[in-house]
């Protein structure tokens, strides 16, 4: 049962404002560097808006998805309320505040520096104290996921945590640990230097400090999707989950594995050596175990829930899956994306294979197709389950709600498919234009044309998707019952002590940290003649 | 009666099917990595083995990045050295000349903030961090003009930044050394 139901709903409206006005800002960026754009235009706006899209997209987006859906599996899976609500809210106000002081220089013109800072470039204070709010904000849930769950087992002793709180409170350790990367580097390097304390930075230290949050921030990212495939989208679809012990190591291994292997966004960056770069390779290897394994347990859960439905056959059972069941819809387009984007992924890990690709728009086709695709339309998923129980209202839409979802497929895969052709072709990636008069580039014009499309493909669903919410807070009242999560086909009789808590893991994850960044740190800490001058951005200068 | 061993067998199937398919997924990202590995030892493109570093603010007085040290240099054995800075909203030299089947090595910084750079229809992709030297080592094979964007966002000129790289015939180059000591596509 929830009680909080006006706490998660903000997250989730603030989320999904917040996305709406994004994607506004994503679609006129496709439109503008794209061939159907006439060129006069300030290139400084595309820079202005990539920046206001990227923070928003990254760091306030899914962070309010992750802590109100947290909100709410806390007390779904306790059944009990929540403890700290008060909290909750300063946490939450934090977030909401931090994003408006931080998108308040952005809009000006004073950050243009994008969501990944780039130092020496350095923009005005408020952009990065905005981010650090943001931040705290979400520590804030940190800490509850962590207490609620501490207070909880001291409760009932023995019992084995449900896998929804237990995936919910890996990502809270997760983030916890992996925002310390950007925090250092924003604390001790970008802000003494925005606020004129000093004049000079490292930039290649602030590249690897910035490295150690941005791989495993994508991990965060990711967690309530698979909290939604594990544990909803078996009961939504009448079935059972075909193993909660497997579930389990996959959230696991995503909390050891997910940190020491940022320095893959460094392959090509002259500051780090190459034992370090081939080690976190490797680590990156390891973190595509989890998602093998979740694709399977998915598929066989699916299996169980048609076989149950009277489906028969080696893939005849695929057919008799509910397919008009949004969720069912969502979780298939979801696994479809998340298998090209997963592949893409395989191909950037390895150091050969990334200089092909490094830093061109296959990048931007991929972090998209994952993220914006296999990730986002899961979130969707989970606004569509969680409406009713949170408004006591129905949601009803069904036909405008898989409208919406194969739209998102669609746009996602005419956006990102082109990109990712361009990128072979060597098209880099953050540009405000490109000169398609050049005889070089001008066979990628059509490719740029088609993904501009897709963008507008994408702008509309997100539309659609606000209008369901919309419609739902004025649907017909109806109690919707208790939220309930997917139930395992086999509940173990008992539950090994390292699947139902985190010490162990935890000593994991920070130690595998220290190991695999202690010495690119510590050796550009001893190195003295790096800091170079920083270069300050910003209308007017 | 029956369906509790029903179940237990349910069960040991399922534990069963699952543990092959683990088993399966550590073999394939066995087989990724081992294969990334070998490549690595075997055929030698590894990343940059060692840190070096370049102050961007003394980058034009002294050192060898000074500008008439920057563009192609015709080594004793044969190989080609090409030296050059990344700024906003530019590299220096601006168009590089390298010959075609020689081993290359670029060497690059940066002058205030992080550039990078791809040569379009090759795999040559790198960064410019400020305060530390590039070292790639690269070969061409034919002769041809090519595109230099940088690749990295470097401020609001960046869409502008865009070198070439022309490569031509090995005896055309070293009949342009023979001429002068530091080559761009102007000589």
């Amino acid at each position: 049962m929830l009680t909080s139901k006006r706490l998660i709903l903000a997250h989730f409206w603030l989320a999904f404002i917040v996305f709406g006005a994004a994607l506004v800002l994503g679609a006129w960026q496709m439109f503008v560097r794209s061939p159907l754009n006439a060129w006069h235009f300030n290139p400084e706006f595309y820079y202005r808006s990539v920046t206001a899209h990227g923070s928003a997209m990254g760091y306030v987006f899914p962070t309010l998805i992750a802590m109100g859906f947290g909100y709410a599996i806390t007390e779904a899976s306790f059944e009990k309320a929540l403890i700290g609500r008060r909290w909750a809210w300063t946490g939450f106000f934090l977030v909401a505040v931090g994003a408006v002081v931080a998108m308040i220089p952005v809009s000006l013109g004073l950050a243009s520096v994008l969501y990944t800072f780039y130092p020496p470039m350095v923009g005005n204070p408020f952009y990065y104290i905005g981010v650090v709010m943001v931040v705290v904000g979400s520590w804030i849930w940190v800490a509850l996921m962590v207490i609620n769950f501490v207070i909880w087992k001291r409760e009932n002793p023995g019992k084995p945590v449900p896998l929804a709180m237990y995936a919910n409170v890996a990502g809270c350790l997760l983030w916890g640990w992996t925002a310390v990367g950007a925090a250092l580097e924003i604390l001790f390097l970008i802000l003494p230097v925005a606020l004129g304390f000093k004049s000079t930075i490292d930039a290649g230290l602030a590249r690897v400090f910035f490295s150690w949050s941005l791989h495993a921030i994508v991990y965060f990212w990711l967690i309530p999707t698979y909290i939604a495939y594990y544990t909803i989208f078996p009961r939504a679809i009448g079935g059972r989950l075909y193993s909660d012990a497997m579930a389990r190591i996959s959230f696991i291994l995503f909390v050891v594995v997910a940190m020491p292997i940022g320095v893959h966004h460094l392959f090509a960056d002259p500051q780090v050596g190459a034992g370090f770069k081939f080690m976190h390779s490797v680590f990156t290897g390891l973190v595509a175990l989890p998602t093998l394994l979740t694709v399977f347990t998915i598929c066989a859960s699916a299996e169980i829930a048609s076989r149950l439905r009277g489906g028969r056959g080696a893939f005849g059972w695929i057919g008799a899956l509910p397919w008009s069941n949004p969720i069912m819809l969502a979780t298939a387009l979801s696994l479809v994306m998340l298998g090209f984007g997963g592949a893409g992924g395989l191909i950037n890990m390895s150091y050969q294979l990334d200089a092909t690709v490094h830093n061109t728009q296959w990048i931007t086709g991929h972090f998209h197709l994952i993220f914006g695709g296999a990730i986002v339309i899961m979130y969707f998923a989970i606004a569509y389950d969680l409406w009713p129980h949170l408004t006591d209202r129905a949601l009803d839409s069904f036909g405008l709600m898989r409208t919406q979802l194969w739209l998102w497929f669609i746009g996602m895969i005419v956006t990102t498919f082109p990109w990712h052709y361009v990128g072979i072709l060597g098209m880099p990636r953050r540009m405000a234009y490109y000169d398609y008069a050049n005889p070089a580039i001008s066979p990628q014009a059509f490719s740029v044309t088609m993904s501009a499309i897709g963008g507008f493909i994408l702008l509309l669903s997100g539309l659609l998707f606000l209008l369901v919410l919309i419609r739902g807070q004025f649907g017909a009242r109806g109690e919707a019952g208790a939220y309930r999560f997917a139930v395992p086909l086999h509940m173990p009789a008992r539950i090994p002590v390292a699947l139902n808590s985190f010490g162990l893991w935890l000593a994991l994850m920070v130690g595998l940290t220290v190991v695999n960044y202690g010495f690119p740190i510590a050796q550009l800490m001893a190195l003295n003649e790096t800091s170079v001058p920083a270069v300050y951005v910003g209308a007017g200068r | 009666m029956a369906t509790e061993t029903d179940h237990s067998l349910g069960e040991a199937v399922a534990a069963r099917i699952e543990r092959r398919w683990a088993t399966l997924s550590i073999v394939i990202v066995g087989v990724l990595v081992g294969m990334a590995a070998y490549i690595g030892i075997h055929q030698a493109t590894m990343p940059q083995g060692r840190v070096e570093t370049a102050d961007p603010r003394t980058l034009h007085l002294s050192g060898e990045f000074i500008e008439s040290n920057l563009g192609s240099e015709l080594a004793a054995d044969g190989s080609v050295i090409v030296r050059a800075i990344g700024q906003q909203y530019s590299f220096t030299p601006q168009c590089v000349v390298v010959p075609a089947e020689t081993p290359i090595t670029f060497r690059a910084t940066s002058a205030d903030v992080v550039h990078g750079f791809l040569i379009e229809g090759t795999n040559i992709n790198t960064m410019l961090v400020p305060g530390y030297v590039t070292d790639l080592p690269v070969r061409f094979k034919a002769p041809g003009d090519h595109l230099m964007p940088c690749q990295e966002f470097c401020g609001i000129g960046h869409q502008g930044m865009w070198g070439k790289v022309k490569v031509v015939d090995k005896a055309a180059f070293r009949d342009m050394a023979a001429a002068k000591r530091r080559l761009t596509c102007v000589d």
